[in-house]
C-alpha cells in the first residue's frame, strides 16, 4: 500500500485516526466546538461495521463507553469543557476499573458556558484532576490535523496498553483548521491490541497486574469478572474497609502510569540545542511559539521551543534536567496559568518561569511571544 | 451424629465466596435475587453470555453476588453502561438490576431514553419506596405522606408511578410484582428475558430497616402481610391507572407486552445499507 494525502481538518483527522486505531464504538452528545467529530463518526462508523450512538447527555456517553469497552470494543467520545465536567465521575470509574477509553476534548474558552465558538486551553488541570481521589490519566495534545491523526492512534494504543482513560486534548483551532494530512501505508501504522488473559477462569485474577498491567477479560469470554467502582482487590471484589487494599489499588492505578512516564513522554524540541530561553507551549500555541522562536533567532536571541505532545503524566524529570542549562522558561498557554505551575514545580527553583497567558477567545500572536522573549532576555 | 454438608443447588449461580451478603434480615432483595436466579436456571441461560449491571444502592449490590460478568457502576448510570455493553457485544444478554432512586432519580433520564430507543435489555427496578443504602431518605417513589429521614413530617412530593413512566417512554414489556409474588415474579423475569427490546419489571420490596419502621411496618412480615391483603392482579390494565398510594391497593400484573424494532436491529440494518465494499 502507498501513503495517501488528504486535506482534512483536525476533527476529520482525529476521527479517521481513531478508525485506523480500531475504534468501533462512539457515544457522544453534541457540543461546540466538538460536534464535528460526532457528526463525522455518525457518517463513518456504520460504514466500518461500527456503532455510533448519540446519548442523552455526556454522563450517559462516557457510561456507554465504559460498557462498550467492557463489551470488548475500542471506544471514543468527543466533548468540550462543559461536557467533560459532566463526565468526571465516570472518568474516575474508568481509572479504578482500568477501562481503556479515549475522550477527544476540544477545548473552548471557559469557565462555564464561556465562549462556545472560540479557542481556550483551560482544561489542562481538569483533564488530570477532574475526578475525585487519586488516579492518573494520560493526556495528549496535537498541534495540527496531521498530529490529530497520528497521535490519536497513539492515544488508543496507550489506552489499551495501560488500561487507562486517555484524554485527547485538542483545541478549537486545531479541530477546525484544515491542512495536508499524510496517511502512512497501513502496514507502517502500529496498532496495539488489548492484552487478554491466557490462564483458565479458575486461575484468573482480573486486577492482578502482570508486568504492571492486568490482562483484561471482557464480557462473554467466560471469565465471569466482577467489576466495581468500590475499592477492590486483585479479584475485583469490593474491600471497602481495608486500608491495605485501598493503598494497593491506588498505588497500582497511579504507579503503572508514573513509572512509565518516560515511555509515554512525547516532546518536540525546536532550536533547543543552544537555547538560553525556552518557550513551553502545546496545541495551537505551539505554532505561534515556533514562529516567535524564528523571529528571536533572526535577532540573535538564543530562544527555543519545548512543545508538549503529552501533557500528563507531566515530564517532571525532563524539566528538572533542562533547568540545569536553561535558566529562563516562558510558558505560553490560553489560560491564566496551568502548565506554568507544573513547570515551576518541576524546575525546583533552578530557573525562572514566567507565564504568558491568554484568557481564551484568541491565540497568542508570534509577535507577542517574541516581545515576551525580548523582555525576559533584557530583564537579565 | 454427622451432618452431611450439602451445597445449595443455586450455589453455581452465586459467588459463594462473597456470601454472607450485606443485606438486613427481612430485606426483600434476597427474594428478588432468588427469583432472578431461578428464572435464569429455568431458561437454561448460558452464564458466560449473561451480564448483570447495577448502579449504586442496596439493590446495586446484587451484581456482585451473581456468578456472571457483573458490573457495579456509578450511581444512576447502569442503563447507559448496559447500553454500551449490549451494542458492542450483542450476543450478551444484558440485565440491569437497581433501585428506585438509582434508576428513577439520578438515573431517570437514562431510563426514559433507553426505553425510547428500545435498547435490548431487561431492567429490574426494585422499589422499596426509599433510599435504603444511605439511611432511608425520600426518593422518587416515596408515597405521599410517608415518613423518611428527609421527609420527617411526611412526604409532600408526588411520587412516580414507575410502570406508567416505562410505558409512556416506550418500553415493550412492563410488569409489576411485589416480593410476595415470588413465583409470578420469576415467571415474569423469564418473559422479560425472552423479550426483544426494552423490558421493565418493577418489584415492590420490603425495606424494614429504613422504610418500614418509620411507616408503621417495623417487621418485614408486616410489609408482606400488607402485600397479601392489598395487592390485586390486573393484567393488561393501563398502567396510568395503577398509582401507588399509602394504605391503598397495589395493582400488580403484566401491563404491557408489545413488539417494536430494537435499536440493535436498526443499527444492523443501517450498517448493511451503508457498508463500504
Ligand atoms: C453521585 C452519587 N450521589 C449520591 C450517592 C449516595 N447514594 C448511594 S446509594 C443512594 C440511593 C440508593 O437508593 P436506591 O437506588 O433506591 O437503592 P436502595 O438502597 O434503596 O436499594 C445514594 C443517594 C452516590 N453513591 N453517588
Ligand atoms: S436498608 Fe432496606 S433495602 Fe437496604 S438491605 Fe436493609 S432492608 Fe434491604
Ligand atoms: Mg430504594
Amino acid at each position: 500500500m502507498k501513503k495517501e494525502i488528504r486535506f482534512w481538518n483536525g476533527s476529520i483527522a482525529v476521527s479517521e485516526g481513531a478508525i485506523v486505531a480500531g475504534c468501533r464504538f462512539f457515544a457522544g452528545y453534541p457540543i461546540t466546538p466538538a460536534s464535528d467529530i460526532a457528526e463525522y463518526m455518525a457518517l463513518r462508523l456504520p460504514q466500518e461495521d461500527g456503532i455510533f450512538i448519540q446519548m442523552e447527555d455526556e454522563i450517559a456517553s462516557i457510561a456507554a463507553l465504559l460498557g462498550a469497552s467492557w463489551g470488548g470494543a475500542k471506544v471514543m467520545t468527543s466533548t468540550s469543557g462543559p461536557g467533560f465536567s459532566l463526565m468526571q465521575e465516570n472518568v474516575g470509574l474508568a481509572a479504578v476499573t482500568e477501562t481503556p477509553l479515549v475522550i477527544a476534548e476540544v477545548q473552548r474558552a471557559g469557565p462555564s458556558t464561556g465562549m462556545p465558538t472560540l479557542v481556550g486551553q483551560g482544561d489542562v488541570m481538569q483533564s488530570r484532576w477532574g475526578s475525585h481521589g487519586d488516579y492518573e490519566t494520560i493526556v495528549i495534545s496535537p498541534s495540527s490535523p496531521q498530529e490529530s491523526f497520528d497521535l490519536v492512534i497513539r492515544a488508543f494504543n496507550l489506552a489499551e496498553l495501560y488500561r487507562v482513560p486517555v484524554i485527547f486534548l485538542m483545541d478549537e483551532c486545531i479541530a477546525h483548521m484544515s491542512e495536508r494530512v499524510v496517511i502512512p501505508p497501513k502496514e507502517e501504522i502500529e496498532v496495539v491490541e488489548r492484552i487478554k488473559p491466557n490462564v483458565s477462569p479458575e486461575k484468573y485474577m482480573p486486577f492482578q497486574p502482570v508486568n504492571d498491567i492486568a490482562p483484561m477479560a471482557t464480557a462473554g469470554m467466560g471469565y465471569r469478572v466482577h467489576v466495581t467502582g468500590l475499592t477492590h482487590n486483585e479479584k475485583g471484589y469490593p474491600m471497602t474497609t481495608s486500608p491495605e487494599v485501598q493503598e494497593w489499588m491506588v498505588r497500582h492505578i497511579c504507579d503503572k502510569i508514573r513509572k512509565n512516564e518516560h515511555k509515554i513522554r512525547d516532546i518536540e524540541e525546536y532550536r533547543m540545542e543552544d537555547a538560553e530561553i525556552a518557550i513551553v507551549a502545546f496545541g495551537i500555541v505551539g505554532r505561534s511559539a515556533k514562529a516567535a522562536v524564528k523571529m528571536a533567532r533572526r535577532h540573535r536571541i538564543k530562544a527555543g521551543l519545548i512543545r508538549l505532545k503529552t501533557i500528563w503524566p507531566f515530564p517532571e524529570s525532563y524539566f528538572e534536567s533542562m533547568a540545569d542549562s536553561i535558566k529562563k522558561f516562558i510558558v505560553a498557554e490560553i489560560n491564566y496559568g496551568q502548565i506554568k505551575l507544573e513547570v515551576e514545580r518541576a524546575v525546583h527553583g533552578k530557573a525562572s518561569v514566567e507565564l504568558l497567558p491568554k484568557f481564551g477567545g484568541a491565540v497568542h500572536q508570534p509577535m507577542e511571544i517574541y516581545q515576551k522573549i525580548k523582555e525576559v532576555k533584557n530583564g537579565n | 451424629m454427622e451432618i452431611e454438608a450439602r451445597a445449595n443447588p443455586m450455589d453455581k449461580y452465586l459467588r459463594a465466596d462473597r456470601i454472607p451478603h450485606i443485606w438486613c434480615s427481612g430485606c426483600g432483595l434476597g427474594i428478588v435475587l432468588n427469583a432472578f436466579l431461578h428464572a435464569i436456571e429455568e431458561l437454561n441461560i448460558d452464564l458466560d453470555k449473561l451480564a448483570v449491571v447495577s448502579g449504586i444502592g442496596c439493590t446495586g449490590r446484587i451484581a456482585g453476588y451473581i456468578n456472571t460478568d457483573s458490573y457495579h457502576t456509578t450511581h444512576g448510570r447502569a442503563i447507559p453502561f448496559a447500553t454500551g455493553l449490549k451494542l458492542a457485544n450483542p450476543e450478551m444478554k444484558v440485565v440491569v438490576i437497581s433501585g428506585d432512586g438509582d434508576l428513577f432519580a439520578i438515573g431517570g433520564n437514562h431510563f426514559i431514553h433507553a426505553a425510547r430507543r428500545n435498547i435490548d435489555i431487561t431492567v429490574i427496578g426494585v422499589n422499596n419506596y426509599n433510599y435504603g443504602m444511605t439511611g432511608g431518605q425520600l426518593g422518587p417513589t416515596t408515597p405521599l405522606g410517608a415518613r423518611t429521614t428527609t421527609s420527617p413530617y411526611g412526604n409532600i412530593e408526588h411520587p412516580f408511578n414507575l410502570c406508567h413512566v416505562a410505558h409512556a417512554a416506550g418500553a415493550v414489556y412492563v410488569a409489576r410484582w411485589t416480593v410476595l409474588h415470588a413465583i409470578r415474579l420469576k415467571n415474569s423475569i423469564k418473559e422479560a428475558l425472552n423479550k426483544r427490546g426494552f423490558s421493565f419489571i418493577e418489584v415492590i420490596a420490603a425495606c424494614p430497616t429504613t422504610y418500614g419502621r418509620r411507616n408503621k411496618m417495623p417487621d418485614a412480615l408486616d410489609e408482606m402481610r400488607f402485600y397479601r391483603e392489598h395487592s390485586v392482579i390486573k393484567h393488561g390494565i393501563d398502567p396510568s391507572q395503577a398509582n401507588i398510594e399509602i394504605g391503598k391497593e397495589i395493582v400488580v400484573g403484566k401491563f404491557v407486552d408489545i413488539e417494536k424494532p430494537t435499536f440493535n436491529e436498526a443499527v444492523e440494518e443501517l450498517k448493511k445499507k451503508v457498508k463500504k465494499k
